[in-house]
This record gives structure tokens, C-alpha cells and sequence, in this order.
């Protein structure tokens, strides 16, 4: 009956998104204010209900309740309650419904905030949200209903599969689609604005922290997804260029380019229309992120078509939202006012070259994602695609952003000085001689790449750090002059630093990975194998049962000398109901290392296949994904954002003149 | 100005022609699995490649009069991984001989590869620019051909092996060339 509920639910979700739509149009249009209000309190409605909805489809995972389809499909008793949970979204027709909550989230959150901003734009952009909503709800309830009976209910559900039974991985698809959906209201902005003919710094300001808002959370969900895969894969790898990966990677270039030319638009009132292209595009990239991965077209167009009903649909709402929004910036975008001008070594001009470089590299990772699929389209010489084919793209592509970051914020606006901004990092250009020569020490001679890619980092760290004490006058005024300065510092500039320098972590514990040592070898009982200096003993290994699973596991100690630095017990888990073996590697961290242990197959004659790794910075790279996240925060929290100030302040601006008038 | 109109047209032109390439994906009976290889009865490229961690080099001269696959696999690939088990079982079986091509890869990798997945091949050549692979036609590691006795290809699978391709196609086809 409850799932029933949640059916209906989603249907009268279907109906009140049709309203939103009409109304918030139409009272754009007709500047009528009640229709606006009216379409506000929709998108509050259908946030309702969609979560009234989402909340059955919980509850019957909960009790798991085999009569529903979905859940028999995609869960099992013998599971613990966080992956009954988690399984909701663990399979396509649940993972819509998060989709549409999530997209219903926003919606309610801009109806919310809505009085901050001019009624016209907030009606058009809810109006433009309960269009893609209404396209998504329409492809749940016509082709992936996750409320279907199933008569007779089976006795125990099929589970879910193991290799998704993992707290990294739970958490992982709400930040992603909170990052992607969260683009929706950025595309929606730019819908909004080129209906409108008119984009100026107001409407950037709007714009901005929902752009922040969903980069923050893609930044957060690759970074999950990332150190998933470290851990899980039994690898060691934390990127593969997989397309899964690609397609979340996508979507966060062509975002971060967005946050940073939003800037332009706001301060400068230039790259008006380029802003506007970025957002349709982020948005694109992020739905096809999440459709045409899921449906498998990235492996083959032909799995895609095994559903031709969802393929299709799928197609169509593309076409509609992708090829509708494009059609609406080539017929309008030209009409949008040219801004100022600016010398090419300028912030503009910085800020110009990183969306450049990152544009490059977004249709690099696009290229080589959708390559298999173009084969035949093309013919001719062929690529090869793989870590060789980004290896040799991507990142020289990055190279000149990396140190250009460095530079960038130390220019002024309009006219930079490059020289002058050179010679202040010569801190930085220490910094990078001495890293690279301690880098080049601790390898022992490691490989070129990486010392020049610990170079690199420590470039961008400490400019970041040198632009931000030269904002403060460090070591230039007095200590009660620096601490006034830091106090009235804008958190948006605290922001930045944080997230630049978040970035050198990260490509600092990329870099390193050149320094790690691997040892893949046969162990048997009481053996010790060195690895990098530390020596690993294998204790024992027995059988392990787990709720549903059972585990060879075994016992492992790391000792640097005679000293023990840690116990390590590597598992190998056999889910009998999926029939799978899935790895659990065991990781030992000091944060500026990480000593990873796997077990492999036996042999049969009581050896144990192992995989051992020692790891130097690895743990850099998610912890810099981190600070880059929580800069992004803190530059939302920064009070030109915060809600009504931008309403505020142009009606105290616009006061002055109508007295003067009157 | 109209100039300037047709660069605002780009990006909707860009889309288009995307669209009209994923919906003949979708076209009934359209399975891209399916690659045409012009190479299909004609005679397998001649190559000759440096032999794998200082063995004798690997040329098509090796396995003339023999009926063989030739499999293009390298260690950075994900797929390969996921095939290896079906061509170990094929080696073990002893049913065709396998050789195999390691595509633009360290040999050092490679070596730690089949240290780890297991070695099913007799031979491994190395073929690190890609040259052979471009002359073989390959889109993507892994690939596997089939090579008949006078040398020709008669066979070819993009992506990795399964065990159903081996029951459904290989086997069948060696049935064929064994009994001709």
C-alpha cells in the first residue's frame, strides 16, 4: 500500500511540475506576479512529494518488501541495513528518483531564496528547472517505474551487487548527483538569461553560488569515487580513465571553468556569452553523465539499444534539452552586449587562458571517451585510447595551467603587470628548487617526471600562499595592520587560496606516484617479502564469515626493522549469492604514506599470491580534493552571496536616483 | 555580422552532428560489436617485432602453416585483465596456439602483467610504436585475430574474449580450418 503512495506521489509530481512550468512561464511573460508566486510554491510542492515519494521507495527497502520489483531486483535480507539503504540508489530506476529529488531539491531551494532576486528571473528559472523535471519524471514513470509489484513476491531478494556493498561507494552517487544536478540551476540561469537578452554582473552574482554549490559537490563525489577505486580494486590505481570516471570529470572541467569565468561576468561585465555557452555545455556534459553511462552506450551504442524504449527516450530528452538550449543561444546569444576590454596579460586575460586550457582538456577527455563510439564514423588512421592516449594529452594540456594558476591571481584587472607578478613569487621559485632537489634526494634519482611534477605542486602552494600574505601586507606592515587585513579579507578570497592550494596537494600526491615501490609475489606462511625498506610477515590465514559473505583472510605484519609498525589483514570476500570475489585490500596510513597490502589467489600448495605497495603522498591526492571542496564552502559563505544582499544593495543604489528624480 | 551569427551556430551544429551519430547507433539490427575489417581473407600483415624481455624476435614467419590467434593485449588495459582467465583456459586446453602482441606498453609492465594474470602465450612480440597494430587494423586492446594455415585472417573480435565467444565462435571456427 505504501509503495502504492509513493506512486501516486511521483504522478501528482508529474502534474504540479507541469504547473510550475505554465505558471512561472507564463507569469514571466506576462509580468504577472501572483502566477510567479504561485509557480514558487509548486516547486516547493513538488520537492514535497518527490521526497514523499523517494521515501517509500526507503521504506521498502527498509522491511524489504519483495513484492516491489525494485527492491527484489536489487537487495537481500542477508544484508546490513546501511547497504539495504544504500541499494535505493545502487540501481537505475532508484538512482532516477534520487536524480529527480535532487533536481526537486534545488528547485525548492531557489523558490525558497527567490525573493532575493528579480521575480522575472527566479519565475523563468523555476520554470526552465520543471521543464528538465517534468522530461525526467516522465521517463521514470513511463519507462523505469522503480514502484512495480512483483506477484508472487520471492522469497529473498537477488542483492546487490557486492562490489557496491562499501561506505565509500554508498555516499558516492548522491555528491555526484548533487554535483550534476546541481548544474541544472546554472543551465537553468543561462536559459533564463538568454530569454531574457540580457546578462549583467546582477545575474552572474545569482548564478554563482549554485554553480560553487554543485562544483563543491563534484569535487567531493570524484574525489570518493576516486579513493574508492584505490581501495577497493586492489590496484592501487586511484584513476583509470574509465569512462564511468570520464564522464564525472567532464562535467567538473567545463564546471570549474564556469566558476572562474562567472568571475569575469561579474567584476568586468565581459564573456557574457562565453558564460552563457559554459553553463548549457557543464549542464550537457553532466547529463550525459549520467544517462549515457548508465545506459551502457559508452561501452556499446548496442547495449544502449537492448531497451530501445529507455534508449530512445533518452536520446529525445537530450535532444530536447541539449539541442534546444544551443538552438536558443545561437538565435539570441548574438543580441547579448559586448562587455569591456581587457590587455591579454590581465586577471581577464588569466582567467580566459584557464578556461581555454580547460575547455581543451574537457573535449580531450570527451574525445577519448566517445572514441570507440566514433570507430566507424571516421575511419581512417586510428587512435589508441588509454593511459597512453590522456598520458600524452591530457596532462601536457594541464602543464601550462598548473603554473599559470600561479601567476593568474597576482594580476590586476584590465592591465596586469607580469613582470611585477614574477618577481613577487620568487618565493615560489625557491620553493620549487628546493622541492624538486628534495624530491630528487628521497628517490634516490626517482623518475624525472615526478620530481618536476613535485616541482610543480610546491609552485602552485606556494604562490598561492605568496598571493595570499601579499594581500595582507605580510612582513610589509605591522602585525595589528596584517591581522585587520586578514579579518576584512572577503571569504570568496579565502576561498580561492584554500582551493589552489588544494589543488598543489593533490597534483603533488599525483606526481609521486613515480616514487612507489611494488612488490607482486608467491608468499607462504611465516615468509617475510621487503618492500621498500619495511619487511612484511605473513602470520597466518583462516576462513572469516561475514553476514553475507564469507573471506580468506590473512594476517600480515609490517615491521620497519625489528619495530612493528602495523597489523595488516588483507581479505579476499566470496559473495555466494552473486557468485563474485571481491578484494578488501589493507591500508596502512600516516597520511604521507600509505603501505597497501592485497591478497591474490593461492596456489594450491599453500602459497598466497600478494600485492604489496608502498604508496609515498597518495593520500595528498583526496585529502587536496578535500581542502579544494571546503575553499569552494567557505567562498559560498562569503556574504556578497549570502541571500538578499545582492537585492539589497541594488535597491540602495537605485534609492538615491528616484529621490533625486522626485 | 552575419559572420559572427554562424559562430553562435557552431555549437548547436557541433550537437547535431553528434545526435545524428548516436541515433544511428540505435537503428534496428545495427551492432557496432560488429566491425568490418577489410582484412577479412586477406593475408595477415607481415611484421617482425623485438621479442619480449630479450627473447627472439616475433615475425608472422614464425607461425607459417600454422593455424593461430594472435591477441593484441597491454597492461594498462582494464579489459585485457577481464579476458585473461579465458585465454588462460584456452592455453591450458591446448587448443590453438596464442601469440601475443603487447601493445605500446613497457615491457616491465607487461612483465608484471602476466607475472600476475599468467602468461598464456607462446610467444610475445613487442610492438611498442603501434606500428603493427595500425597495419593489423586495431581499434582498441584487447583484439584477438585468427590466422590460418596459408597465412590469411579469417577471424577477428574486437573488445575482450568471453567464454561465450570462445564456445560460439572460435571453437566452431577451428573446427572449420581444422577440417579444411
Amino acid at each position: 500500500m505504501i509503495i502504492e503512495l509513493g506512486h501516486f506521489a511521483l504522478i501528482l509530481a508529474l502534474a504540479v511540475a507541469m504547473l510550475q512550468a505554465g505558471l512561472s512561464l507564463a507569469g514571466a511573460a506576462r509580468r504577472d506576479l501572483n502566477l510567479m508566486t504561485a509557480g514558487r510554491l509548486a516547486a516547493l510542492a513538488q520537492f514535497a512529494l518527490i521526497a514523499l515519494a523517494f521515501a517509500t521507495l526507503v521504506h521498502a527497502y527498509f522491511i524489504s518488501d519483495f513484492s516491489v520489483a525494485n527492491v527484489a531486483e536489487n537487495s537481500s535480507t542477508a544484508k546490513p541495513l546501511l547497504y539495504k539503504l544504500t541499494s535505493v540508489w545502487g540501481n537505475h530506476e532508484g538512482s532516477m528518483v534520487l536524480w529527480v529529488l535532487i533536481l526537486a531539491l534545488y528547485g525548492a531551494a531557489v523558490a525558497w531564496f527567490g525573493d532575493a532576486m528579480p521575480p522575472r528571473l527566479c519565475a523563468r528559472v523555476l520554470g526552465v528547472m520543471a521543464l528538465i523535471s517534468l522530461g525526467f519524471l516522465l521517463f521514470i514513470l513511463l519507462t523505469s517505474n522503480p514502484f512495480l509489484r512483483l506477484s508472487p513476491a520471492p522469497e529473498n531478494g537477488m542483492g546487490l551487487n557486492p562490489i557496491l556493498q562499501d561506505p565509500g561507494l554508498a555516499f558516492h552517487p548522491p555528491f555526484l548527483y548533487l554535483g550534476y544536478v546541481g548544474n541544472a540551476v546554472a543551465f537553468a540561469f543561462a536559459v533564463a538569461a538568454l530569454i531574457d537578452g540580457r546578462v549583467d554582473a546582477a545575474w552572474a552574482r545569482w548564478v554563482r553560488p549554485w554553480t560553487l554549490a554543485s562544483w563543491c559537490c563534484l569535487t567531493l563525489g570524484i574525489a570518493m569515487g576516486s579513493w574508492w577505486a584505490y581501495y577497493t580494486l586492489g590496484w592501487g590505481g586511484w584513476w583509470f580513465w574509465d569512462p564511468v570516471e570520464n564522464a564525472s570529470l567532464m562535467p567538473w572541467l567545463a564546471g570549474t571553468a564556469l566558476v572562474h569565468s562567472a568571475i569575469v561576468v561579474e567584476r568586468r561585465d565581459t564573456l557574457k556569452s562565453w558564460t552563457i555557452l559554459l553553463a548549457i555545455l557543464t549542464f550537457s556534459l553532466s547529463l550525459v553523465g549520467t544517462f549515457l553511462v548508465r545506459s551502457g552506450v559508452l561501452t556499446s551504442v548496442h547495449a544502449f539499444a537492448l531497451d530501445p524504449r529507455r534508449g530512445v527516450f533518452i536520446l529525445v530528452l537530450l535532444f530536447i534539452a541539449i539541442g534546444g538550449s544551443l538552438a536558443l543561444y545561437a538565435w539570441r546569444a548574438p543580441a547579448l552586449e559586448p562587455g569591456g576590454v581587457f590587455a591579454p596579460i590581465s586577471r581577464e586575460g588569466a582567467l580566459l587562458l584557464n578556461n581555454l586550457i580547460l575547455a581543451s582538456c574537457c573535449a580531450t577527455v570527451f574525445i577519448g571517451t566517445l572514441y570507440p563510439l566514433f570507430l566507424d564514423a571516421i575511419g581512417g588512421p586510428k587512435l589508441s585510447v588509454g593511459y597512453p592516449f590522456f598520458d600524452r594529452t591530457f596532462v601536457p594540456l594541464m602543464i601550462p595551467l598548473l603554473i599559470a594558476i600561479g601567476i593568474g591571481p597576482l594580476l590586476a584587472w584590465k592591465r596586469g603587470d607580469f613582470l611585477g607578478a614574477l618577481q613577487r613569487l620568487w618565493a615560489a621559485f625557491a620553493a620549487v628548487i628546493v622541492a624538486m632537489l628534495i624530491a630528487f634526494y628521497l628517490s634516490h634519482g626517482g623518475p624525472v617526471l615526478s620530481v618536476l611534477g613535485i616541482g610543480l605542486a610546491a609552485w602552485m602552494g606556494i604562490a598561492a600562499l605568496v598571493e595570499f600574505a601579499d594581500r595582507l601586507h605580510l612582513f610589509r606592515a605591522p602585525w595589528a595592520e596584517v591581522l585587520r587585513r586578514a579579518l576584512a579579507q572577503p571569504r570568496a578570497s579565502y576561498g580561492m587560496t584554500l582551493a589552489h592550494f588544494g589543488l598543489a596537494v593533490t597534483v603533488a600526491g599525483i606526481a609521486a606516484s613515480g616514487f612507489q615501490q611494488q612488490r607482486i609475489a608467491l608468499v607462504h606462511l611465516g615468509e617475510a617479502l621487503p618492500v621498500a625498506g619495511y619487511t612484511l610477515r605473513f602470520d597466518g590465514i583462516g576462513k572469516h564469515e561475514g553476514m553475507n559473505y564469507t573471506a580468506d583472510r590473512a594476517e600480515f605484519t609490517l615491521l620497519s626493522g625489528q619495530r612493528v609498525v602495523a597489523q595488516l589483514a588483507p581479505e579476499r570476500r566470496f559473495f555466494p549469492l552473486q557468485q563474485q570475489t571481491v578484494s578488501k585490500t589493507a591500508i596502512h596510513t600516516n597520511f604521507l604514506a600509505d603501505f597497501y597490502l592485497a591478497l591474490g589467489d593461492p596456489d594450491g600448495k599453500g602459497g598466497w599470491a600478494v600485492r604489496a605497495y608502498w604508496k609515498p603522498l597518495v593520500p595528498f591526492i583526496w585529502i587536496g580534493g578535500v581542502i579544494m571542496a571546503f575553499g569552494g564552502a567557505v567562498s559560498l559563505s562569503d556574504r556578497r552571496w549570502r541571500v538578499g544582499v545582492a537585492a539589497r544593495r541594488v535597491a540602495k543604489t537605485a534609492l538615491p536616483a528616484s529621490r533625486s528624480r522626485a | 555580422m552575419t559572420g559572427r551569427r554562424l559562430l553562435y551556430l557552431l555549437p548547436l551544429v557541433g550537437f547535431l552532428a553528434l545526435a545524428a551519430y548516436f541515433l544511428r547507433g540505435l537503428a534496428p539490427g545495427y551492432d557496432p560489436q560488429v566491425l568490418p575489417s577489410a582484412l577479412i581473407d586477406k593475408p595477415a600483415p607481415n611484421f617482425t617485432l623485438a621479442g619480449f624481455k630479450g627473447g627472439a624476435p616475433l615475425s608472422n614467419a614464425d607461425f607459417a602453416g600454422e593455424l593461430v590467434l594472435v591477441n593484441f593485449f597491454a597492461s594498462w588495459c582494464v579489459p585485457c585483465r577481464a579476458e585473461s582467465p579465458v585465454l588462460m583456459d584456452l592455453a591450458r586446453r591446448n587448443v590453438v596456439q596464442l601469440y601475443g602482441i603487447d601493445y605500446k606498453d613497457k615491457p616491465e609492465d607487461a612483465a608484471k602483467f602476466l607475472q600476475t594474470f599468467g602468461d598464456p602465450y607462446r610467444r610475445i612480440g613487442v610492438d611498442e610504436t603501434g606500428r603493427t597494430a595500425i597495419n593489423f587494423g586495431v581499434y582498441g586492446v584487447p583484439e584477438t585475430y585468427a590466422i590460418d594455415r596459408a597465412g590469411r585472417i579469417r577471424w577477428r573480435h574486437v573488445g575482450p574474449l568471453s567464454e561465450q565467444v570462445v564456445r560460439t565462435e572460435i571453437m566452431p571456427l577451428l573446427k572449420q580450418l581444422g577440417a579444411s
